[in-house]
C-alpha cells in the first residue's frame, strides 16, 4: 500500500507525548509516527483518552510534555500564527459533524474557502459542489444542519473537512452512532478519498470492523496503564499480539459476530 | 513551498481524436480554477469524435483539476453527436475522484424547490401562525393556572428545591441592578419635576410627583423590564438549550410533566419575587428622588417625607403590587413559552433569548397601558 522507492519521512511524528488535564494524566509517553499516505488508527477502549490524543494533534490541547512534528516541523513549538498555518493542512471530522448550525450545508463547506483563499464566488461554488458530490450530498447543499440525519451530518462534516484539500484528515469516531451499513459505506468512502486525494488519514475509533477494514497502522492505548501498549495495524494486532488486553479487545468481535472478524 | 506553475491546457487534433494536454500545477488556493468556456469554444471549432488526455506535463493537482475535468465531462456529454471520452491517460487518483463525484444524487432525490407562495397564501399562513401562537399562549396560561391550583393541593410534580434555587437567582441576584435603575429613575423624575415646579413656587410638590410616579408606575415597570432582560431571556435560553440537548424529550419519555417540572417553578419564582423587588424598588426610587430634591430645592427631609405620606395612599401600593405580580407572571410565561417552542440549534437559542426579551418588554408596556385604562374606568 505504501510502496514507492525508499521509506518516505513520516508526516506526523509524536515523541514522548504526555497529555494531562491539570494534575490528572490521561496518557503518558506516547511515541508514534504516521507515514504519508497511510490510514493510522488510534485504538482503545472507551475513556482511555483516544480523543484527547486527537485534540493534541489538531491543536486543541497543548500536551503536558513531548512534541508533535508535522513534516519535521515542531507543531506545538511554533508560534500560534504558524500553528494556525500548519493547521490549514488538516481536515477534521468531529464526532457529530460539528456543523455550524446557523449556516446551510453549502455555506459550511464554503466558509474555509472564503476565509483562507482568494477565490471568487463562482469558483468557491464549483469547489463546494465538487466536495458535496464527493460525499454524495450534492442535493442537500441548501439544507440546514438541523434538518439532516446523523449519517448525513457526518458526510456534510466530511465535505467541510475536505474543503481546503487537506494533507491530513482526522476522523473522530467516524462510525459512532451509525448503523453497520451506513458505517461500512463511510469506511469505503474514506478509502476512496485516501486513494483519490492522496491524503494521510488518522482515525480515532473503537469500532473493530471499521478499523480492520480501513487502517494499515495504529496505536493501542490502555486506560489502566495510561500509555500505548501496542503498535501496528489492527489486523496484525488481532492476529499476532500477545498482550492480554489487546487480545481480549480484538477478539471480542470475533466471539460476538463470528462473520465480521475475518472480513478485510 | 515551491512556486506553483500556472495551470494550462492545449487541444491537439490527432486524426479524429482531440487530445487535451494538461500542464502546470492545478492547486485551487494557489492558482484558482480554470474556466471551461474557452475549451467549449475550441471544441466546437474542431471536428472530432473522441476526446483523450495527455497528463504527462501535469504537476501537482487537487480539486481545481477535478472541477475542470468534471465540467469537461458535462461539456462532452452535451455535444451533438456525443463525443467518446477516453480518460485512461488521467492520473488514477483523479479518475477515482471523478467516479466518486459522478455517483452523486444516487441515494438522495434531487431537492425540489417549491415555487414562492402567492400573497394570499402568505397572508393566510401568517394568520394561521398568529392564531396558532395565540392558542398556544392561551393553553400555556390555562395550564399554568390549573397546575398552580394542583400545586397548592400538593399534587404537582414541582420540586421545592428548584423553586428556591430559581427564587434566589431571580430575586437576590437582581437586587443590585434594580437599585441602580430605580434609584436613577427616581432621581431623574425629581430633577425634571424640580425644574418645572420651581417656576411656580410649587417645589414641595416634587415629593408628590416622585411618589406617585414611582409607586404607581415606574417601580413596577422598570423592575419588570429589568427582569425581562435578565431572567426572561435566561429562561428562554435555558429551555431552548435543553430542547437542543434532548433533555426535554428525556423528561417527556420518563413521563415527568414538562409543565410542572420546568414552567411552574419559574412562574412561581418570579411571581413570588416580583412584589418584593417592587417594594424594594419603590424604596430606592423614593430615596433617589429625595436626594435630588434635597440638593436642588433645599427641601428638608421632614417636609419631603411628610408630603410623600399625604400623597401616596395605600391604594397606589395595591395597584403597583398587582401590576408587579402580573408582570412577573408575564415575563416567566413568555420566557418559558419561547424557550419550549425553540428549534434545536445554537442559532435557535440566540433567537429564543432575543424573542423572549423583546416580547417581554413589549408585553409589559402593553399590559401597563391596559392597567391604566382599567384604573381610569374604575376611578382608582
Amino acid at each position: 500500500m505504501a510502496g514507492g522507492a525508499g521509506p518516505p519521512p513520516p508526516l506526523l511524528d509524536a515523541k514522548g507525548l504526555t497529555l494531562a488535564f491539570g494534575p490528572r494524566v490521561i496518557q503518558r509517553d506516547l511515541t508514534f509516527s504516521v507515514r504519508r499516505g497511510s490510514v493510522f488508527a488510534v485504538m482503545g477502549g472507551s475513556g482511555c483518552g483516544k480523543s484527547t490524543v486527537l485534540r493534541a494533534m489538531i491543536g486543541l490541547l497543548r500536551p503536558a510534555a513531548g512534541t508533535v512534528a508535522v513534516d519535521g516541523e515542531d507543531y506545538w513549538g511554533a508560534s500560534s500564527s504558524r500553528r494556525a498555518e500548519i493547521g490549514r493542512r488538516f481536515g477534521v471530522l468531529f464526532q457529530n459533524g460539528a456543523l455550524w448550525s446557523s449556516m446551510s450545508v453549502a455555506e459550511n463547506v464554503a466558509l474555509p474557502l472564503q476565509i483562507f483563499t482568494d477565490l471568487g464566488a463562482g469558483d468557491i461554488d464549483a469547489l463546494v459542489r465538487l466536495k458535496l458530490s464527493l460525499v454524495g450530498m450534492e442535493a442537500a447543499g441548501k439544507r440546514m444542519p438541523s434538518e439532516l440525519s446523523g449519517g448525513m451530518r457526518k458526510r456534510a462534516g466530511l465535505a467541510r473537512a475536505l474543503a481546503l484539500d487537506p494533507d491530513i484528515l482526522f476522523f473522530d469516531e467516524p462510525s459512532a452512532g451509525l448503523d453497520p451499513v451506513t458505517s461500512k459505506r463511510l469506511d469505503d468512502l474514506i478509502l476512496e478519498l485516501r486513494d483519490g486525494l492522496g491524503a494521510t488519514i488518522v482515525i480515532v475509533s473503537h469500532e473493530l470492523p471499521s478499523l480492520f477494514a480501513t487502517c494499515d497502522d495504529g496505536l493501542f492505548l490502555d486506560a489502566e496503564t495510561r500509555t500505548a501498549i501496542a503498535h501496528g495495524s489492527p489486523r496484525a494486532l488481532r492476529d499476532g499480539c500477545g498482550h492480554p488486553i489487546v487480545r481480549s479487545f480484538m477478539e471480542r468481535t470475533r466471539h460476538d459476530h463470528p462473520g465480521q472478524g475475518g472480513s478485510p | 513551498m515551491t512556486q506553483a506553475n500556472p495551470p494550462g491546457w492545449r487541444l491537439d487534433l490527432r486524426g479524429r481524436e482531440v487530445v487535451v494536454s494538461l500542464t502546470g500545477d492545478w492547486i485551487a488556493r494557489e492558482t484558482g480554477l480554470r474556466n471551461i468556456a474557452e475549451v467549449r469554444q475550441a471544441l466546437e471549432s474542431l471536428d472530432a469524435v473522441r476526446l483523450g488526455f495527455d497528463a504527462s506535463g501535469l504537476g501537482r493537482w487537487d480539486s481545481a483539476l477535478v472541477v475542470f475535468l468534471q465540467s469537461l465531462r458535462a461539456e462532452v456529454a452535451r455535444q451533438v453527436p456525443p463525443l467518446g471520452l477516453d480518460e485512461s491517460a488521467l492520473p488514477e487518483a483523479a479518475r477515482r475522484l471523478l467516479a466518486l463525484a459522478g455517483l452523486a444524487g444516487g441515494s438522495e432525490s434531487a431537492e425540489t424547490v417549491p415555487p414562492p407562495p402567492s400573497l394570499a397564501t402568505r397572508v393566510g399562513r401568517s394568520a394561521f401562525n398568529w392564531w396558532g401562537g395565540g392558542v398556544a399562549v392561551a393553553a400555556l396560561v390555562g395550564e399554568t393556572v390549573l397546575r398552580s391550583v394542583a400545586a397548592f393541593g400538593g399534587r404537582a410534580r414541582t420540586r421545592a428545591v428548584d423553586v428556591m434555587q430559581l427564587m434566589r437567582e431571580a430575586g437576590a441576584g437582581a437586587v443590585g441592578i434594580i437599585a441602580v435603575v430605580n434609584g436613577l429613575v427616581g432621581a431623574i423624575l425629581a430633577f425634571v419635576g424640580a425644574v418645572q415646579l420651581r417656576r411656580f413656587g410649587a417645589g414641595i410638590y416634587v415629593a408628590d410627583l416622585v411618589g406617585i410616579a414611582m409607586v404607581r408606575e415606574m417601580a413596577a415597570v422598570m423592575t419588570a423590564i429589568v427582569m425581562a432582560g435578565r431572567t426572561g431571556g435566561a429562561y428562554a435560553a435555558h429551555l431552548a438549550t435543553m430542547q437542543g440537548n434532548e433533555e426535554i424529550d428525556a423528561l417527556q419519555a420518563l413521563g415527568i410533566p414538562v409543565h410542572d417540572f420546568l414552567v411552574l417553578p419559574r412562574v412561581a419564582a418570579l411571581v413570588a419575587m416580583m412584589p418584593l423587588l417592587y417594594l424594594y424598588a419603590c424604596a430606592v426610587g423614593l430615596f433617589g428622588g429625595f436626594v435630588v430634591s434635597g440638593a436642588t430645592l433645599d427641601l428638608t427631609p421632614a417636609a419631603f417625607w411628610g408630603q410623600i405620606q399625604t400623597a401616596i395612599a395605600g391604594r397606589q401600593f395595591a395597584i403597583g403590587l398587582v401590576k408587579s405580580v402580573a408582570f412577573g407572571a408575564l415575563v416567566a410565561l413568555v420566557g418559558c413559552h419561547v424557550g419550549l417552542k425553540a428549534g434545536r440549534s445554537a442559532a435557535a437559542v440566540g433567537h429564543a433569548a432575543t424573542t423572549a426579551v423583546v416580547a417581554g418588554i413589549v408585553g409589559i408596556i402593553a399590559l401597563d397601558a391596559l392597567f391604566a385604562v382599567c384604573a381610569d374606568a374604575l376611578g382608582i
